[in-house]
């Protein structure tokens, strides 16, 4: 049976013993993930399997240990290395943005970067203005850079893969509030290329751009949307750099309309490019210019009430899905 | 000291020398652009570590890279060229001065952010000790890069899973304008490895066979099994820390004081029996080089055609580069893109 249903910690798991399987110079790095097993889990089970060289607990040293797996990178290893919260990955900067993401290009093409770096990100339950970044526009804006942004079991699994065998960094950034959501795992079925984006739902009316956790609050508001008779087509982009443009502007060509939906803070964000490049080459398609549906641009805070407040909900999706269909095409009720 | 090791020393010290004076004069030329961070004075700690090296082992180095990649092979054409930021450059020129690479020589890279080879070092390291492999990584840094948080991050790590991996700190006193003793708290840098339960040791980094030496011998330990090792290398640039920096701060007292103790005029005295004397030195100047040689010659130490022929040899090689690299076309567009994408195999992206 190739098809089950796990979590997406789980699959995660599968991806990285089936890469420390097949190949022996893939190896993984990180605080935690060895006899601990992984803050969330992820590398439970192979520490004992793989042993101290293939799965190392470092010591608290974001800037040393991911750098570490720069240099391996260039000899030739697959390091996986995992960075506990994004939030660390600022301590991180240096390797990711300097190094891995240069190397290749200022040696002339020399070295190649088989470099992948997990972590997760977002607002998870209560943790903190420290603990609840998103910091994907930071990666974004660094040319060298890949960024994978896996929002099912099935994507985590073969995303996670597909990075391994990459010869660029890539960094995957998971969510918080995914590791222990369930999908279904083909391990047979043939992969989407990893920066294509994916079409969730189809729709005419209205185009929803989310990735990662937003997917999931795009195809909620899109089954209510249907309520109301609005049919909102849902895109999973997968992939923050590079993007897949045609299969947006496909889309957006035929509803002539579009939300980005991010979790991350409004202003200079990854909404904010989908929205620019998409109100550029989509100009004369539109009937409505683009909106943006995202956080707030405050720390997130603790207290619960307030830190739901922070960041889109699937009414905020409806309401601006609605508020954009009607105000185009006043033939739509909302 | 076999005598065909001491003719490599100070062949290649003279190459060192002749190359980055070359370079200087590009640069007020106009040839050479951006920071250039040049090594004379510092040549003994390059050529006695990298002459100590194997082909199999690694080097990682910094900004002030020139002469590390020299010592370790890389045509001096291709160097000047990388300098002019043209094609046939090392990098092609999309590194320039500050970051030659040279993978068929496991030239690691020079990097431009203070700290970042000791990272770069442990996981070259690491991935030699997972294999098992009898080989090195070598990592040089300066004296200001002592203080960053990677320095102590990395010789943790370096230490706690026994790396082979030989830290060099070429310690010429200076991080560009700030002497040691207002950087650093303590300023025998060996000394901080020892919290990292890391043999170390300072050397006379103006003597190229000491140098030598002590570093040849930690590398057999490393290879051994014996984990990382340290070395300070006590040495001195004499220009200021770039060609944008005159180095008004230091007294000309203390760079001529260093300049009587040449790294170059030493590799020379080893080759004569009778060095002239401290005294004789005192009229030598600045200009180390010349007048040594001219003495060794006038006393009859040493071969004329021998040192003239590596004169001229390396006068030569490095004339022949600068016409290279003046030879050598710009990049085109399509080259960054290429050097951009150049690793992705047969991956299709978007």
């Amino acid at each position: 049976m190739a098809t089950e249903d796990i979590t997406y910690w789980q699959a995660l798991n599968r991806a990285l013993d089936a890469e420390l399987a097949e190949d022996d110079s893939v190896f993984i790095l990180g605080e935690d993930v060895g006899l601990y097993g992984g803050s969330y889990r992820v590398t439970e089970g192979l520490y004992a399997k793989y042993g101290s060289w293939r799965v190392r607990d470092t010591p608290i040293s974001e800037a040393s240990f991911t750098g570490l797996g720069v240099g391996a990178a260039m000899t030739g290893m697959r390091p996986v290395v995992e960075i506990m919260t994004i939030n660390f990955a600022l301590l991180a900067l240096d390797p990711l943005v300097n190094m891995a993401a240069k190397i290749p290009f200022m040696s002339g093409g020399q070295f190649p970067m088989p470099l992948v770096v997990r972590m997760p990100g977002g607002v998870a339950k209560q943790l903190g203005a420290q603990h609840s970044q998103r910091l994907e526009h930071t990666l974004m804006n660094v040319p060298g850079l890949r960024i994978a942004v896996p929002a099912t079991p099935q994507d985590a699994y073969w995303q996670l893969r597909q990075a391994i065998a990459s010869d660029d960094p890539i960094i995957l950034l998971e969510h918080d509030l995914l590791y222990f959501s369930k999908g279904l795992l083909d391990v047979e079925a043939v992969p989407l290329p990893m920066h294509r984006a994916a079409v969730r739902r189809a729709g005419r009316d209205v185009t929803l751009v989310g990735y990662s956790r937003s997917v999931e609050l795009c195809l909620r508001a899109a089954r209510q949307l249907a309520d109301v008779g609005i049919e909102a087509e849902v895109i999973d982009l997968r992939s923050l750099s590079p993007i897949d443009w045609e299969t947006c502007i496909t889309s957006v060509e035929k509803t002539h309309r579009f939300i980005v939906v991010e979790e991350d803070c409004r202003f200079a964000g990854a909404g904010a490019e989908v929205a620019a490049t998409l109100s550029e080459r989509c100009f004369f398609s539109l009937d409505a210019p683009a909106k943006r549906v995202a956080a707030l641009d405050i720390p997130t805070p603790f207290n619960g009430s307030l830190e739901s407040a922070s960041i889109p909900t699937v009414e905020d999706v409806i309401s601006q899905a609605q508020q954009l269909c009607s105000v185009a095409d006043p033939g739509v009720k909302p | 000291m076999d005598r065909d090791t001491l003719r490599a020393f100070l062949r290649d010290m003279l190459l060192a020398r002749a190359f980055e004076e070359a370079a200087a004069e590009q640069y007020t030329k106009g040839n050479i652009a951006g920071f250039l961070h040049l090594y004379p004075g510092e040549e003994a700690v390059a050529v006695g570590v990298i002459h100590a090296t194997e082909p199999a082992d690694y080097v990682v180095s910094t900004y002030r890279e020139h002469v590390h990649a020299l010592v370790r092979g890389t045509p001096p054409r291709q160097v000047m060229a990388e300098l002019f930021g043209r094609r046939d450059g090392i990098s092609r020129g999309m590194g320039g001065s500050m970051h030659l690479f040279d993978r068929e020589r496991r030239f690691m890279g020079g990097y431009a952010i203070v700290g970042e080879t000791y990272p770069v070092a442990i996981g070259v390291g690491y991935a030699i000790a997972m294999r098992d492999l009898p080989e090195v990584a070598i990592c040089f840094f300066g004296d200001g890069a002592v203080n960053q948080g990677t320095f102590h991050e990395s010789l943790n790590m370096a230490a706690l899973w026994r790396l082979p991996v030989l830290f060099v700190c070429e310690n010429n006193h200076y991080q560009i304008g700030t002497e040691i003793h207002r950087h650093s708290a303590v300023t025998e840098v060996f000394r901080r490895a020892a919290a990292y339960n890391i043999p170390a040791e300072r050397v006379d980094g103006m003597d190229v066979f000491k140098v030598h030496e002590v570093t040849s011998r930690m590398l057999r330990e490393i290879r051994s099994g014996g984990g990382p090792r340290f070395v300070e290398c006590e040495t001195y640039r004499l220009r200021g820390h770039s060609m944008a920096d005159p180095g008004s701060y230091r007294p000309q007292i203390e760079v001529r004081a260093y300049a009587s103790t040449d790294p170059v005029s030493a590799a020379i005295s080893e080759a004569v029996p009778a060095y002239p004397s401290r005294e004789q030195l005192a009229g030598v100047g600045r200009d180390a080089i010349d007048h040594v040689t001219e003495h060794g010659l006038g006393a009859g130490h040493l071969d004329p055609a021998e040192v003239d022929g590596i004169k001229s040899e390396v006068q030569q090689l490095v004339q022949e580069a600068v016409e290279f690299a003046k030879q050598s076309p710009d990049p085109e567009m399509a080259e960054a893109w290429r050097c951009l994408h150049v690793n992705r195999r047969n991956e299709s992206l978007i």
